[in-house]
């Protein structure tokens, strides 16, 4: 909680950033994504940069008010939420610690390479691509040809 | 480097902010509609993203206007000939083919014309391209597989896709109209001269058209009146009843 005397150290407020599951993949928080660019006071006032996943993603509003939920939830009332367009979000702002549970849950971690390294089922690196666009502004859609099991590939931008 | 005039960047971000609403209002019409579920879920995700560099530009559109309005105000409280896209995006969608079509052309477009803009010397413009441009890098990897597949295809859609593109070709050459907006923009060093673009683009089309098997028009006659609000097709009014309704209806209704 915030003490009259102090104000909680940026390291804790990322701590708590890291909690906050994404609305629309909550296996990973929103620090696993790689959106929270900055943590930072100003006098009294706590900004935090955010930047979008693609310019048109409905989660972006959502994902600001979870942001001002928790944190208000842990005593910071004086709160600043800054939209940050450049440099533009990429998967390569993911952690690795996000690719692994992403994988786990499911969905195909953003490869370098544009494809998904293997099925985050069974393994197999036969693979062949349905969509380049899936359920959400970041997926796309894989098929195994190995276990026949259509998977999510998290889009490499 | 000149001051660039409010005015004339006002004009040049509505243009792009057109551009993108109403295109991305045209491929949101197939929601529920595509060939496919596949297609249906690209087309209703390519229609997204352009509706959110709407907000974008239409945002940065209003702050420089002054007036108080919003990106929202912008979009569902102007009038048609208050509109400064290009013709072709107002174009009904046709078949899947015409609708793929229409959006290599303009991707192919976008696809030139925003990483310049990521360069340019407004900050705002500069952030809001280079988000833009990673978005349309991928949409035209897809518009133009499409093209090819089809117009590489069957004798049925590749006769579809040469109609589509005998049909749309003719609209495309008002991306590289310019005015004096655009001229005080360049001076400004806030964007390319749209005619720069012209010759890159039709190097790019001639590349995908060859390996779609598809004869690009040989005539540089070009509709236009659609970026400078002249005269728009008797095409945008529909959408506007469909796109404008419920603010229409129910002034200032918010959820």
């Amino acid at each position: 909680m915030v003490s009259v005397a102090g104000q909680p150290e940026t390291g804790q407020i990322w701590n708590w950033l890291s909690e906050i599951p994404d609305p629309e993949i909550p296996a990973i928080s929103l620090t696993d994504l790689g959106i929270i660019r900055d943590v930072a006071w100003q006098g009294d006032t706590l900004v935090v940069t955010v930047t979008p996943t693609y310019s048109g993603c409905p989660a972006t509003s959502l994902i600001n008010m979870e942001i001002e939920t928790a944190l208000r939830a842990r005593g910071i009332d004086k709160l600043e939420l800054k939209r940050q367009l450049s440099p533009a979000w990429t998967t390569d702002w993911m952690t690795e610690e996000g690719r692994a549970k992403l994988e786990a849950y499911g969905i195909a971690p953003p490869q370098p390479a544009g494809g998904p390294a293997r099925c985050p089922r069974c393994g197999s690196d036969e693979l062949e691509k349905l969509s380049q666009f899936g359920s959400t502004p970041c997926k796309a859609q894989w098929r195994c040809r190995a276990c026949l099991e259509p998977f999510d590939y998290f889009k490499c931008i | 480097m000149a001051e660039p005039d409010k005015d004339a960047l006002f004009q040049f971000l509505l243009r792009i902010g057109d551009n993108t609403l109403i295109l991305g209002h045209r491929v949101s019409e197939w929601c529920g509609h595509a060939p496919v579920l596949e297609e249906d879920i690209a087309l209703a995700n390519t229609a997204l993203d352009l509706i959110g560099q709407t907000q974008l530009w239409l945002g940065y559109a209003a702050e420089v206007q002054g007036e108080g309005r919003s990106a929202d105000d912008l979009a569902f409280l102007r009038d048609v000939w208050e509109f400064r896209n290009v013709l072709l995006v107002e174009l009904p969608n046709g078949d899947f083919g015409q609708t793929l079509m229409r959006q290599f052309l303009f991707d192919a477009w976008a696809s030139l014309l925003l990483p310049r803009l990521a360069q340019s010397a407004d900050p705002r413009v500069a952030e809001i391209a280079e988000k833009a441009a990673k978005e349309v890098a991928y949409h035209i990897e897809r518009s133009a597989d499409t093209v090819v597949g089809l117009g590489d295809g069957t004798e049925e859609s590749h006769a579809r896709m040469q109609a589509a593109l005998d049909y749309l070709y003719p609209y495309a050459g008002e991306f590289f109209l310019s005015d004096a907006a655009d001229i005080a923009m360049a001076a400004a060093g806030i964007a390319p001269d749209p005619a720069s673009l012209r010759a890159e683009y039709d190097a790019l089309l001639a590349r995908v058209m060859a390996r779609a098997t598809l004869s690009l028009p040989e005539s540089r006659f070009t509709h236009k009146g659609g970026r400078d609000g002249r005269m728009h097709t008797e095409h945008l009014g529909h959408v506007l009843t469909q796109m404008q309704w419920l603010q229409r209806a129910y002034p200032g209704c918010t959820w």
